[in-house]
Formats: C-alpha cells, structure tokens, sequence
C-alpha cells in the first residue's frame, strides 16, 4: 500500500470542497435543521413534563450520534459518487492505484466529514440547548469509533452497489443509513420494538451505541459489554463489506461495467 | 526485430454468448505506433481495455512490458498510460491540482517542473489556475493528455485522442505524439474513426471486425490487399461488406 498515492487521493477531495461552497454547506446543513426541528420539538415536549428524565439530553445525543454515523458513510459513498459524476473512475482505475489504497482513501475522508460534522452538531446543540456531549466523557471515543466503523461498513456496501448497477443505484448513498435507523435503537431502546423485531436490533452495531449512550447519560456508568458487542459485529460487517466491494470489482470486470461507470 | 513490449495470445472476451473479442493473437514491438481500425462494435475499445486490465479476459494470456497482466497489473500500470476523449477529468479541480493529483499516484518525484513542461507542451500552461470544467473541449483533451504523459509512460493507449481538436491542434497532438515516440521510443496504441490520420500516424494497422483481426500491415500493405486507394475506402467496403451480409 503507497500511503502517497492515498494522500493524492485524500488531497482530490480536500482541493474540491476548499472551493465548493455547496458541498461544504451539505456537510453542516443537515445536522443543523436536524437540530433545530427536533431539538425544539423535544424542548416543547418537555414542557409537558412527559415524566421521562433526561429526555432532551437523550435526544440530543441520539441526533448527534446519529449524524456521525451518517457523515461516516456518506464519506465513503458521496466521495465515491464524485469520481462517476466527474467521469473520473477510469483514470483512478488505470493509475497504479490499488483498490485497497482507494478504500483506505475514502475511509480517511469519512474520519474528516464525520469529525467536521459531529463537532459542528456539539456545538450547534451547547449553543442551542446547553447540552454538552462530553457529559458522556471518556465512552464518547469507543462510541464514536463504533458509529464510524459501522458508517464504513454501510458506505462500502452502498458505493459496491453502484459500482454494480450504476447511476440508478445512487439513492443508496443517502437512502442506505435510513433503512436501518428503525432498528438501531437511535431514539427508543431495542425494548420498544416488537418482539420479533428485536433480534434484528440486536445485529445492529449501532443500537448497542445508542443504548450504551442513553445509561452513559443516566447513570454515568459505562457499558463495556454493550460496546465489545458492537465491535466485535462492526468488525464482522466491515470485513463482509470489503468482501463485496472485491467481489463487485471483479464482477464489474468481467462484465466490462468500468467503462459505463466511467462515462455514463 | 525490436523488443517485444506487448504480447496478445489467443485473447477472448465474451460477454454472455457474445462473442466481443475472438481468440485473437498479436504482438507490438517497442516504439511503434499501431492503430486499432474498425467499425462500432468491432472490439476495439473492448481490447484496449483487456490490454488496461479494466475488462478480466475469458482466455488468452496478455504479456505487457515481459510481466503477466493478470499476475501484477500495478507494476505495468505505473508505466503505461492512457487518455480517452470520452473520460474527464475533475472539473472543479485546476489544472495544474488535476496534475499533480496524478503525478503523485504515478509515483513521480518533484513532479512541479514535469506538470510545467507538459502543460506547455500542450500550450495550455496560461490556464494552469483556471478550473478543468472552464475549458474547452480541444483543451480538455490536451490536459487529459498531458496527463497520460505524466510518467513518460513506455507505453500509451490513446482511445480517439483528437476526437474533439480543430484540425490545427489535432495535427500538433499528432506531430507531438510522433516526436515522443522518436526521442523515448514510447509504443502507442491507437484509436481513430479518422482514416487520414490513422493512415499518417500508424506504422501498423491492425484491422478488427466482429472481434477479430481481419487484416494486420502498414498502411499500404492493407490498401494494397483490399485492391483500395486509401484507408478510407478499406474501412467502407469492410462496413458494406458486413451490411450486404446482413441483407
């Protein structure tokens, strides 16, 4: 592996966002509306005194968490998306870069978004409601490596996909993560959930994230099962994602697709 | 005989039950220009891609520069290179970012002086801060070969290069792409539906119908085998032939 070649690559990425307004704006306007919609819904419940402790703060570190999942796919998937929009796969694909470089590329750009995205959310919501995510203290980083490895894992899939099948497959790239927010225990515990739905819950990494945060905020204490739990899965879905790319690489090849995907 | 640099041994590609490229076999040595011919669908960008390893070969062998495709196609990549005019490049990175982008994933050293001698080379050096998506079409592609130059590759696969220049600078593209090959004998494989330039530019033609080679020479030798006065005429009664059949 050239970590040169993954720097150029890096350094693709950074020359097209320190002059496209737009993409810069993508990556904070989501968290911000996400934190103003329902950081005020959640005040307004809480005049109501619906009898559930902590509920802002509960709600607030669910969206934050939330967004850092998102931020940490759509790094590797909108990134991947900018080399088919910009007919520009087919110069990556006949570089000496290897594959492996150009994940390892796509991962970094995701830790950045994700990093931008996530201090921006903490800071709009101590602004906004005085809720500090650090209350969640020292867990904060076994959390969020979770919530990025797992984004990882969702990204690789989605960019395979349209690797696979195209332009047409591009909704997953935004769609993917909201497939499986219903199950991830983001703003409920995995209790709520119907019986037989539950065991699903269970397989998401990511509902062990949302849990742990919500008795990290109650009680103070750490869930350091919940959170092996959630590696030990992340670790199985990231492998099973790297596979599907490698496998969707060959099929493409095989197919002759590269050529579609580099000037459809 | 010159040195050997690509070796093609009975090469197949389908895709399903289409038969895209047919056992086909043949070998280009070092600093020759050969032109790939044919009509749509006769297999030509399908084979420079086998040759790129962007298309995985049903059978044959592919030997590049002595080293098996399929065995390290790195090692080959980082000194071959490529530019089409149906591939872009980042539009909203400059010129000389897109540039030096590449030059670092080719792997070249202190590569700011290269990117300036390419760029003038291609008389595009004025526009080196300006961003790819201002640039006209003929410019783009002079920047998208400047970029397949990057690495003074040994080898250059040129798919419809001058596709898209005014007659002036597609003869410069043309010239210059000549010198290359004289000064650092760079084998280059081409592309072309301009019969005048592909007559002017090759030193070998190969002919591709169907997926297989249907005639292989110099220019002359394949006028003079199809009874023809020019290229043009070859390709013409190639296609007609195909349509008569058909009929």
């Amino acid at each position: 592996m050239s970590l040169v070649r993954i720097i150029a690559l890096i350094q693709r990425h950074l020359y097209l966002y320190q002059r496209s307004l737009p993409r810069i704006m993508e990556i904070f306007f989501w968290p911000l509306m996400d934190l103003l919609v329902w950081g005020f819904i959640t005040v307004y419940f809480q005049r109501f005194n619906i009898g559930l402790p902590r509920f802002v703060s509960f709600f607030l570190g669910a969206l934050i968490f939330w967004d850092i999942l998102y931020r940490a796919q759509q790094g590797i998937s909108i990134s991947f998306l900018e080399e088919v929009w910009s007919k520009n796969l087919l110069n990556l694909f006949v570089s000496p870069m290897r594959p492996c470089e150009f994940l390892a590329a796509l991962m970094t750009i995701s830790v950045g978004k994700m990093l931008t995205a996530g201090a921006a959310s903490a800071l709009l919501a101590w602004i906004f409601y005085s809720f500090n995510i650090f209350l969640v203290g020292i867990s904060l980083i076994p959390f969020v490596f979770n919530l990025l490895v797992m984004g990882w894992a969702i990204g690789i899939i989605s960019m395979s996909a349209i690797l696979r099948y195209g332009q047409e497959a591009e909704v997953l790239a935004w769609g993917l993560g909201f497939l499986i927010q219903p199950f991830a225990a983001v703003f409920y515990p995995v209790s709520i959930l119907p019986i037989f739905v539950q065991p699903i819950a269970r397989m998401i990494p990511a509902s062990y994230v949302f849990e742990g945060m919500r008795a990290v905020l109650e009680t103070g204490a750490i869930p350091y099962e919940s959170l092996m739990k959630a590696a030990f899965l992340n670790g199985i879905y990231l492998a099973l994602a790297i596979r599907f790319f490698y496998y969707n690489l060959r099929i493409v090849k095989e197919k002759g697709l590269l050529l579609h995907r580099g000037t459809e | 005989m010159g040195l050997r640099v690509i070796e093609v041994n009975h090469l197949t590609k389908l895709f399903g039950n289409a038969v895209a490229v047919n056992d086909i076999s043949f070998s280009v040595e070092e600093g020759e220009i050969l032109g790939f011919l044919g009509p749509n669908g006769a297999g030509k960008t399908t084979l420079i891609q086998l040759l790129l390893g962007l298309i995985t070969a049903t059978a044959g062998e592919i030997k590049i520069l002595g080293i098996d495709l399929i065995k390290d196609r790195e090692a080959i990549l980082s000194q071959v290179n490529f530019s089409s005019s149906y591939v872009s490049m980042p539009t909203s990175l400059t010129l000389w970012e897109n540039l030096s982008v590449f030059a670092k994933l080719y792997g070249i050293k202190n590569h700011e002086g290269k990117i300036d001698s390419l760029l003038t080379l291609f008389e595009i050096n004025h526009l080196k801060d300006s961003l790819t998506r201002n640039l006209s079409s003929g410019q783009q592609t002079r920047l998208s070969l400047a970029k397949a130059l990057l690495n003074s590759p040994k080898i250059l696969f040129l798919d419809e290069p001058t596709a898209s220049l005014d007659p002036d600078i597609a003869d410069k593209t043309r010239t210059l792409l000549k010198s290359i090959r004289n000064k650092s004998r760079t084998t280059i494989l081409y592309t072309s539906h301009n019969m005048k330039e592909m007559q002017e530019i090759s030193d070998r033609i190969v002919f591709l119908d169907q997926g297989e080679i249907i005639a292989c020479g110099t220019p002359n030798e394949i006028i003079q085998n199809f009874e023809e006065e020019n290229l043009e005429d070859v390709f013409l009664k190639i296609a007609r032939r195909k349509v008569e059949n058909i009929e």
